[in-house]
């Protein structure tokens, strides 16, 4: 469960550029469902995303992540829950160029000090598991789009989060290769994930695997409602 | 301890794999480092040992010197004055001793002529160092010609060369034999180039110097420490402009190593605001700066001082012999001892290992304080 109280979220704060992203969102995610966020561009679903993936502090308001008071902890605790806790798929899926896919995997649990060994081959798994074994040793910048995402869904998973945050997916995604990403975000559900989606494509919000829509406008939620 | 250790094994790792994907770039920076720090090492080691080998030569040099000078230039000394000092409290022998320099046309250099009290050379016989007999191609058996004073010509048959561990002082040597060097040079018998002493206690050396100068006003006194600080001196000198001339390409270096480590591009800031994303924290960034620093300057380090070992005790320094080894037409040519000043290493270290890491650290810190949702937002 994740709750939202009041959230308030001003970037530049006293500058003459000073802009809100959020203004005084309330709200409560229910674990293990898939969450989708929608809306235009700039209506604040990725600062949302990032306030509660600990990567931000709200300017006011408080984030309760399973019962625990997240918004006043230090910077290091934020860091350890990102990283236990959280997997992040990007919209630009924020890969490391010039090193291999798989390493590209392994690099979130690099600072656990896990054995290399073993690490190796949890990551190699994973891959396996998306059909990219071929692909491990390949360089990032050598992947089509759809086996980048998937490198990407695969480093979200290394540290086996509870909650995975997907901002904008399926931007760089065909239909075909939408569809089978929100096959994956299906099966990480059934695994009894908490999903978190934030895009304005009808290929997620429309999908049969979505619990709950919620739509924002102008760093406000409009409606909260469940999927139909 | 063992998760510190994988901690940082996988950082490590990756910090390897970040600098592999700049090959090209990084290589050459390894190479000029390594350079820098093989001409910087090479000067150290050299003049050291250099110092080393011939203060150790020299310990076995007389505790006092003493030379007879007029009009403030030296002259021969009357062997008479032997018993006036040996009268002196404290002195325990006296000693003439001839000496010269003898300069051979042929190939245009200067060779240091010394009658030896130590070995019983016969008249017509010589003793060369390494440096002669390699110049003028003469070995054991061989006979060399002199021009005497007075323009006659005097065949001496070499017995033997000199070992070559002191050949930094003895390249230029010729060893002869009394009768043949007051032939050679006209020295009147009676005369000698100068005296040596040597006295039971070191301490007592300025004291006798003093009786020295009362008892014979035109005499001066050389102490073997005053040699062994101009030998010094003349070393620490050569070893100084070797380092001047290397300031600059250092100077240059620094230059380009520092725009290198503290100018991050943007991919490489991007690089750190995806690592914290995905759960770095600005420690677990700050570290594989470090290891990349590290990385850099510490292969270089070592390779470049590892080369200038090799380059100064095995292969003769041969990059600036010339420099350092003098002016003399008859360069030494032996494998310096290796002596190294633990001291000069830890120096060179601090001052090429630490600026490049700390370089690489710094700016990294900056970028990595910035909120991760930079990326979200990229």
């Amino acid at each position: 469960m994740i709750e939202l109280q009041d959230i308030r979220k001003v970037f530049n704060t006293g500058r003459p550029n000073e802009f809100v992203a959020l203004h005084g969102v309330s709200l409560s995610i229910d674990a293990a469902k898939v969450t989708v966020f929608k809306g235009p561009s700039g209506s604040g679903k990725t600062t949302l995303l990032s306030l509660v993936g600990c990567m931000a502090r709200p300017t006011s308001g408080r984030i309760r992540l399973f019962d625990r008071e997240i918004t006043s902890l230090p910077e290091r605790f934020l860091t350890e829950i990102r990283r236990k806790t959280f997997g992040f798929i990007f919209q630009h899926f924020n890969l490391i160029k010039g090193v291999t896919a798989l390493e590209n995997v392994m690099v979130p649990a690099y600072p656990d000090g896990e054995n290399h060994a073993s690490l190796k081959e949890r990551a190699l798994n994973l891959l396996g598991l998306f059909n990219l074994s071929h692909k491990a040793h390949s360089k990032v910048e050598w992947l089509s789009g759809g086996e980048a995402q998937r490198v990407t869904i695969a480093r979200a998973l290394v540290n086996n989060p509870s909650v995975v945050i997907a901002d904008e997916p399926t931007a760089h995604l065909d239909t075909k290769l939408s569809k089978e990403f929100m096959e994956i975000m299906r099966r990480l559900n059934d695994e009894g994930k908490t999903v978190l989606i934030a895009s304005h494509d009808p290929i997620i919000h429309e999908s049969d695997i979505v619990h709950r829509v919620i739509e924002m406008r102008d760093g406000k939620i409009v409606t909260s409602g469940i999927a139909s | 301890m063992a998760k510190w250790i994988e901690r940082q094994r996988n950082i490590i790792d990756f910090t390897l794999s970040s600098l592999l994907r700049r090959k090209r770039k990084n290589i050459a920076l390894i190479f000029v480092y390594i350079v820098v720090v093989f001409f910087l090492a090479s000067v150290l080691f050299f003049t050291y040992s250099i110092k080393k080998e011939a203060s150790m030569i020299l310990q076995g040099s007389p505790d006092m010197i003493v030379q007879r000078m007029v009009a403030g230039r030296h002259e021969l000394i009357p062997i008479s004055h032997i018993d006036k000092i040996k009268g002196i409290r404290g002195v325990s022998s006296v000693k003439e001793r001839l000496w010269g320099y003898y300069y051979d046309p042929i190939v245009g250099a200067n060779y240091t002529l010394i009658v030896s009290d130590d070995s019983q050379l016969s008249v017509g016989k010589i003793i060369i160092g390494e440096g002669v007999s390699r110049t003028r191609l003469l070995f054991e058996g061989d006979a060399m010609e002199f021009k005497t004073y007075d323009g006659a010509i005097v065949d001496l048959e070499i017995e033997s060369t000199l070992s070559q561990k002191s050949e930094l002082v003895s390249s230029d040597l010729i060893v002869i034999s009394g009768g043949d060097f007051r032939r050679l040079f006209g020295t009147p018998e009676g005369y000698a180039t100068d005296l040596t002493l040597k006295v039971r206690n070191s301490r007592e050396l300025p004291t006798i110097a003093v009786k020295i100068a009362e008892l014979l006003p035109d005499s001066r006194q050389i102490l073997r420490d005053e040699i062994l600080r101009t030998y010094d001196a003349v070393f620490n000198w050569r070893g100084g402009i070797m380092m001047v001339i290397l300031m600059g390409a250092l100077l240059a270096f620094i230059i380009f190593a520092w725009d290198k480590a503290s100018g991050l591009s943007l991919e490489e800031r991007r690089e750190i605001g995806i690592l914290k994303a995905i759960g770095w924290e600005t420690s677990d960034v700050l570290l594989m700066k470090f290891w990349e620093g590290m990385a850099v300057s510490l292969s270089s380090f070592l390779a470049g001082v590892i080369f200038a070992y090799i380059h100064v005790f095995f292969a003769s320094s041969m990059l600036f012999e010339p420099v350092l080894k003098g002016w003399a037409v008859l360069y030494p040519h032996f494998k310096t001892v290796p002596f190294i000043d633990a001291s000069q290493i830890i120096a060179l270290f601090f001052l090429t290992v630490v600026p490049y890491t700390v370089a690489t650290i710094i700016p990294s810190w900056r970028a990595a304080t910035v909120d991760p949702d930079s990326v979200m937002r990229s």
